[in-house]
This record gives C-alpha cells, structure tokens and sequence, in this order.
C-alpha cells in the first residue's frame, strides 16, 4: 500500500467527510434530547408511579432495549413513518424523512436506557431527602422537581456522557436508512476511489475526535454543576 | 368549664394503629399535645418511637385512628389537607435529612418558596433570621457537605421553625451526633422550649429531656405503657418500667448514677 496515495485521498476527501459530521452531530445531539426529555419522566412514572405505570414504563424500556437498531430504523422508516406520513393529517411534515426515523429510533432507545440511568441515580438517593421534603409540606411533584430530580441528574453525568459515546456508535446505522452521515459517506466515497482502507480510517479518527470533543464537553458540565463536597454516598 | 378546657390541643392522636411487615408496630395509641406542652417519648428500640412521629404528619400513613390538627379532624387522602397539616407540624429527624444540593440558606428558603410561595427575597431574610436564631448566619452560604453534625442539625431545625409550626415532632436530635456536638443541639431546643413551643421528642438523653419535660411516655412494642412528669415517674422508690429502663442507658451511657441526680423542677 502506498501511503502518499492514501494520504492524498484521504485529504481530498475530507471536506465531503466533514460534510457528514453535520448529520453525525445532528442525529446525536437530537437523540439525546429526546432521550432526556422522555428520560426523565419515565424514570419518576417507573420510581413513583403506580404499577400499572411502573408496568407499562418497565416494558416500554424492555422493548426499546431488546430490539436491535437497525430492526427498529427498518420499521420506523419503511413502516410506522411512512404509514403515519401517508395520512392527510400528517403529510408534508416531512415525517418520512430518513434523518427524522433515525433520530427517533435513537432517541427513544436512548430513553429507555437514560431512564435506567436515571431510576438508578434516584433510587440511590437516601429516602430522608423526600422524606424531609414531605414533612415540610412540600407536595410530591414539587420534592421530585426540586429536591430529587437536582440530585438524581447530577449523580447520572457520568453514566450519561457514557450514553454519548454510544449514540454516537449508534448513529452510524443510519446510513443503512439513507442519512448521508459520516459512514455514508465513507461507503460511497471509498467505492469511488478505491481506498476504502483510507476512508475507513478516516472516519474512525472523525469518529474519534467526535467522542473525545463531545465527553470533554460534558466532563466540563458536570463540574459546572458540582457542588462543594457533595458526592454520591456510598460510592467507591 | 374554664377557658382554657376548651382549647383543643395543637395535636392529637386517637387510637392509631399500624402494621409494618406483619408486626403491630403500633397498637392503638392515643397522645394530646396541648399547646406549650413538651413530651418526652422514650423506650427501647423498636418500640414505635419513630413509627409513632412519622404516623403523626402521614409521612407514615397510620392503618387505623386519627390525627387532629387544632381540633379538627385531618384526612390524610386529601394532598391539600396532607399539606397544611405538615406545614404546622415540623419535623427533625435523627440523620438531619438536609438536602446535599442546598446550601444550609437554601435548605431553610426552598419550602418557604415552594410551600409558603414567598419571594426568593423574603424567603431569603426569613431564612437567614432563623439560621441567626440558631447561631449559624455565617454558615449560610455552605453546603451540608462542608457542616458539622450538630451545625447540620441546626440548620434542620432552623429549615423546620422557618415554616413557623405549631408543634415540632423531635426523632432522637442528637443520636447521630459525636459526643461533644450534642451540646449545642440541646441548648436550641432547651431554648425553643423555653419559648413555648409545644414540642415531642423521641430521646435517650434523659437528665436533659427530665428538665424540659411536662410528661415522659414510656413506648414498648407498640404502645404506651407508661405516662406521667419525670419527676413522678424517676423517682427513686416510684418503682416504674421507665426508671429501670432510664437507669439502665444511664448505665450504658456512662452517665454514672444519673437517676440520683433527678429531681427535676417540672415546669407545668
Ligand atoms: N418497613 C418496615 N417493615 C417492617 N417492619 C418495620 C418497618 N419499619 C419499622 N419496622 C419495625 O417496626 C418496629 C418499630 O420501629 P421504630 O423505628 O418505630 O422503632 P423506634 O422505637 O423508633 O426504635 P429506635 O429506638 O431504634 O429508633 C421495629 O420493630 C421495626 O423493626
Ligand atoms: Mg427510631
């Protein structure tokens, strides 16, 4: 192998690379606040929930869990997707795009495993602390938001910048769907120069440099939001 | 009938019953608290002491009996009844319970925010008043982390005065402290006491509750076995469970020949 002839075509291909980190990013950053926003609540509906809740919360997370990625991308977006974009009511919105289905696949699997995240940070917290909350006639929404719910999610940055990485690892399915994300474009672009050893190599460092960027970005949140002293109890 | 008689207590239980894990933990206990009264709860462990407080704001729900607030009767299905009910009855607890995440002036605004719906300005004087009332306004900036354990549970019983209760509920306030910490603990419900507030404290430290209190229940496996002023009960012939159990922790707590020593003047 000649290293100056894949050198050359990796720098010229990295511009149409690049263009890929756009989707990358976007698919990541979209899936992860969906996977917040549904997170949270699913882990306060699973702790503080009634059981039939708790139930319903438990298998909504056993299915998001158990069905692998491109299995739920194929369904989103060949079926559920566009089915829904089919009806009056919903076409033209878009829902039948391949970037939409992507992020919704990730996201809602990223909440079922951000719940978990999250139910463990709140189980871990010591029951005085709603308990005191209570006992100062604090309703229970009010404990979950202003006592639990600060607690819980400060303990869970570490295990959610985990989460990161892996969406990021994750998102490079969606190119099975036709999001011309990263791998999308190393597929193409190594079919048409023939180096498809360079171009791989070239998105495992793009990949890379992406996980790196985004876990220091969120090591540097979680000590934003430290607190003097506080830790979790218990911990090693 | 005098004036006074008719006033209902501040708080009172009515035959309350509760099974935890297929044990009677509670078996029809009844209490009165009239206002400005303080009563001593004491007895061995895993007699009900803290089943018995915790049944008294529904932070325990009781199986059976009532609760009444002032006279009238509280029903703890209703969140808005729940509430007020909790917002008069303060609660400090063995372990402090501050909320890690706060600062000790945080700890003391956030309900008065949420529950009272102050200003965060008026929530913060008031807060940093009662953190003065309890000898800690230059701690108000530090987290619990960074408190000892006798500051933690000032500012616990700061955060719970602060909501201006009616009557406190006390589960052994100074259990969890060192040795030397217990002190100034003491010294702020003596003098919350002192005050008039009508108080129940669940406690093994009986030469002070002896000088504090107007009635001493003495708890075993459920119920209240034994009520009457210290002095009656402590009293070197009176033969009581409550003296043989005193004299005993005394014992163990080193406090040689404490029940010698009690005679304590009853305020009543
Ligand atoms: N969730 C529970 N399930 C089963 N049993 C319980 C539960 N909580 C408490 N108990 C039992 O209830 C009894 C009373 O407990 P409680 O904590 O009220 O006692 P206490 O008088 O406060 O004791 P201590 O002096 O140790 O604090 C104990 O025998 C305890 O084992
Ligand atoms: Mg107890």
């Amino acid at each position: 192998m000649d290293f100056t002839v894949a050198y050359n075509a990796a720098r010229e291909a990295l511009p149409y690379m690049l263009g890929g980190v756009v989707w990358t990013v976007g698919l990541i950053v979209g899936a992860m606040l969906l996977g917040l926003a549904l997170g949270v609540p699913l882990a306060v509906l699973q702790v503080y929930g009634p059981w039939p809740v708790r139930r319903a919360v438990g298998t909504y997370v056993w299915l998001f869990r158990g069905i692998p990625i491109l299995v739920q991308m194929y369904i989103f977006y060949f079926g559920l997707l566009s089915w829904i974009s089919a009806l009056p009511l919903f076409s033209g919105l878009g829902l039948d795009s391949p970037f939409v289905a992507a992020v919704l696949v990730l996201g809602l699997t990223s909440s079922a495993y951000q719940s978990q995240i999250f139910r463990g940070a709140i189980q871990s917290l010591p029951a005085g602390q709603l308990k005191a909350a209570r006992a100062l006639g604090l309703t229970d929404p009010q404990a979950i938001r202003s006592i639990i719910l600060p607690q819980a999610l400060r303990l869970s940055i570490p295990a959610w910048s985990n989460e990161y990485s892996i969406l990021l690892k994750d998102s490079a399915l969606a190119f099975t769907i036709g999001v011309v994300e990263i791998m999308a474009r190393m597929r193409s672009i190594a079919s048409t120069t023939h180096e498809p050893v360079s171009m791989t190599f070239l998105a495992g460092i793009i990949f890379f440099v992406l996980t790196w960027v985004g876990v220091k970005a969120l090591n540097h949140l979680e000590s934003r939001v430290r607190i003097a002293g506080y830790t979790r109890q218990g911990a090693a | 009938m005098s004036a006074e008689n008719q006033t209902p207590p501040v708080l009172e239980a009515r035959a309350l019953g509760k099974t935890l894990g297929g044990n009677r933990v509670l078996d029809a206990v009844s209490l009165s608290l009239p206002k400005g009264c303080v009563k001593v709860l004491i007895g061995p462990s895993g007699a009900g002491k803290s089943t018995l407080l915790q049944c008294l704001n529904f932070l325990i729900p009781p199986d059976s009996g009532t609760i009444l607030l002032e006279g009238r009767e509280v029903n703890g299905k209703s969140r808005r009844e729940l509430c007020t009910l909790r917002q008069n009855v303060g609660m400090i607890f063995q372990d402090f319970n501050l909320f890690d995440h706060l600062s000790a002036l945080e700890n003391v605004r956030v309900a008065l925010m949420k529950v009272k719906g102050m200003s965060k300005l008026d929530a913060g004087e008031l807060a940093l008043a009662e953190l003065a009332r309890v000898g800690l306004q230059d701690k108000a900036a530090l987290y619990p982390a960074s408190l000892s354990g006798g500051q933690k549970q000032r500012v616990a019983i700061a955060r719970a005065l602060a909501m201006d209760p009616k009557v406190m509920l006390l589960d052994e306030p100074t259990s969890a402290l060192d040795p030397e910490l217990i002190g100034e603990v003491l010294a702020v419900i003596r003098d919350l006491a002192q005050n008039g507030m009508t108080m129940i404290v669940a406690t093994h430290q009986i030469s002070f509750s002896a000088s504090l209190a107007d009635e001493f229940l003495f708890m075993e496996k459920g119920r209240v076995i034994e009520s009457g002023s210290p002095a009656e009960l402590l009293r070197r012939d009176s033969g009581s469970r409550t003296l043989a159990f005193c004299a005993k922790i005394s014992e163990l707590s080193g406090e040689g020949g404490e029940a010698e020593v009690l005679a304590p003047e009853c305020r009543v």
